[in-house]
């Protein structure tokens, strides 16, 4: 192997530097939510205790944490689920051209693009203006849904660029049907970036706040839960609970990215005995 | 057959056309309209008044406010590009085995998967009066009395955007570079290219589009973002998001339309300039 030009070393310092730029603060209130019950926001550390994680789960003076963290719970899902099938669908109806496919596109990345803060706003003044109560599984869902969709679209423009059409033609000449097509040929090779979209889909509601703000009524989610926390920040019961959610957050990650890796592994498995069958 | 064609992609279309509609395209429509309302104290009355455009175009405050905006976005460009490029540069580049790349990106992409809001509040106890910045700045005697200027102030803000939206830059630059043809910087190599030459008349010109998508992304989040200025700021800089939601705040619906609707135009007018360098669906 040829050696490492010397920029190598150079660029690795700044990469590391920026991945204790990422991690270092989170890192740091993880460290700090185990302060003693007399400890600050900042260091030195009063003693080490659980007495925050404790109090968290005490009755709170402001709001109903547990609450929030179960509609959270339930929106992500719901976006999820809801973002895979017409992420999927818009990506295979955008793999031909169709009559108004060029204006839907930019209507999509205008989606991502226009400020989070008027989707809320327009929202929140439609379902007014209509009688209707603002509430997180309806104007709340729809709203999360203009920040997820987008994302998924792009990862399905992503998958199908990449997608060779050769797989399902050889399917049809076989006879399947269009169903069976996209059952037993497309979706078991974009079975992966599904995943990845539904992870985006779940992640990116469970910790969705602007375009929620206007949109989910009197009852928060968490991510405005924890907003309405800081507003005065005294204690480091809000670096617990920082602490539980990113936790979380990396839980159900680490839950996707096996359920990847599991899928890839069985798939080079079955490959394998193939190849000794054939 | 073309009839069939169209009808195949709009049924599969059809949700997302319906989500954007109702969610999207109804919801800026009627901050259009509601922009040329008026509004007491308590509630909001249909009209076609003018008075909200012309009080916004007429208060200096608006220019400071959107001047405002401008600097952070242009500071939070230059650092996330900067940040940006060299990281996936490193990546595409520097790293050999396939494996190690894809870990170190997943490294990159992970926080973008948790809550924003924490991750604000997980620079407290780095640069508040007595945090970790000012303790190491004391303890080596580069100042005598805390530097006050690190939590709630311009400086945080923008720490904050570059913490929060580097990835954004990261993602698409990565993605263009590790299309570009390897034998191409061969080539230039055995034409007796330096690594800077490399960089500069290969690599980077091959890497725009990545360049503008992550530009694309990076101005949008950062114009029309409310929520990082109020909290890294403690609530004392505003950029015209924090001016739409005071006024929402207030309830006074018609004025933060009005807002709203000329936000929107500067930042689309921005977007639609830069989308015309870059076809995205391309480049994905």
């Amino acid at each position: 192997m040829e050696p490492r030009p010397r920029s190598f070393y150079a660029l690795t310092a700044f990469f590391v530097l920026f991945v204790i730029f990422l991690y270092g603060p989170t890192i740091t209130i993880a460290i700090l939510s185990f302060q003693g019950p007399q400890g600050g926001l900042t260091f030195p550390m009063n003693g080490v205790s659980t007495y925050w994680f404790h109090n968290l789960f005490e009755q709170q003076a402001v709001g109903d944490i547990w609450g929030s963290f179960r509609r959270s719970f339930a929106l992500g899902l719901m976006v999820m689920a809801a973002t895979v099938v017409i992420s999927v669908m818009a990506g295979l109806a955008f793999r031909k051209r169709f009559r108004g496919s060029a204006a839907l596109f930019y209507l999509t990345i205008a989606s991502l693009v226009i400020p989070s803060i008027l989707v809320s706003l327009g929202v929140g003044l439609i379902f007014d203006r209509f009688g209707l109560k603002v509430h997180w599984a309806t104007s709340g869902f729809g709203a999360q849904l203009t920040w997820t969709l987008p994302f998924g679209l792009l990862v399905m423009f992503a998958v199908f660029n990449r997608f060779n059409p050769s797989y399902e033609e050889a399917a049809r000449d076989q006879g399947a049907s269009a169903w069976q097509t996209f059952a037993h040929v497309v979706l078991p090779i974009i079975f992966p970036s599904v995943v990845g979209v539904a992870l985006f889909g779940f992640s990116l509601s469970y910790d969705e706040f602007a375009r929620t703000l206007l949109t989910a009524g009197s009852y928060n989610t968490l991510p405005l839960e924890i907003f309405g926390m800081t507003t005065n920040v005294t204690k480091p019961v809000i670096y617990a609970l920082g602490t539980l959610t990113t936790a979380f957050s990396l839980l159900i990650i680490g839950v996707f990215l096996l359920a990847v890796w599991i899928t890839a592994r069985r798939r080079a498995r079955r490959m394998a005995s193939l190849a000794k069958a054939g | 057959m073309a009839v069939s064609r169209n009808l195949q992609g709009w049924l599969l279309a059809a949700p997302l056309t319906a989500v954007l509609a109702g969610f999207l395209v109804l919801p800026i429509l009627t901050i259009f309209i509601v922009s040329f309302w008026q509004a007491t104290e308590f509630s909001i009355i249909p009209a076609f008044s003018l008075e909200n455009y012309q009080f916004l175009l007429t208060s200096p405050v608006t220019y400071q406010v959107f001047f405002k905006t401008f600097v952070y976005a242009a500071l939070v460009w230059g650092l996330t590009l900067g940040i940006g490029f060299t990281v996936a540069y490193y990546l595409a580049f520097h790293i050999r085995s396939e494996a190690t790349r894809m870990v170190l990106f997943l490294l990159c992409t992970i926080p973008f998967l948790t809550s924003n809001i924490i991750r604000m509040i997980s620079w407290i106890p780095f640069l508040g009066r007595n945090g970790l910045a000012n303790q190491a700045l004391m303890s080596l005697g580069i100042v005598d009395a805390p530097v006050e200027w690190l939590l709630y102030s311009d400086f945080s803000v923008v720490l904050a955007f570059v913490h929060l939206n580097t990835l954004f830059m990261i993602t698409p630059i990565f993605n263009t570079m590790m299309r570009i043809d390897r034998s191409l910087v061969e080539a230039a190599r055995d034409n007796g290219a330096s690594g800077r030459q490399i960089l500069t008349h290969v690599i980077i010109p091959l890497s725009k589009p990545g360049i503008m998508i992550g530009t694309i992304f990076v101005l949008a989040l950062v114009m029309g973002d409310f929520i990082t200025v109020r909290f890294m700021s403690g609530s004392q800089s505003a950029n015209v998001g924090r001016l739409i939601s005071n006024d929402i705040a207030l309830l006074q619906y018609p004025s933060a339309s009005a807002t709203s609707i000329v936000l929107l135009a500067v930042v689309l007018l921005i977007i639609g300039a830069l989308m015309r360098f870059v076809n995205i669906r391309k480049e994905l």
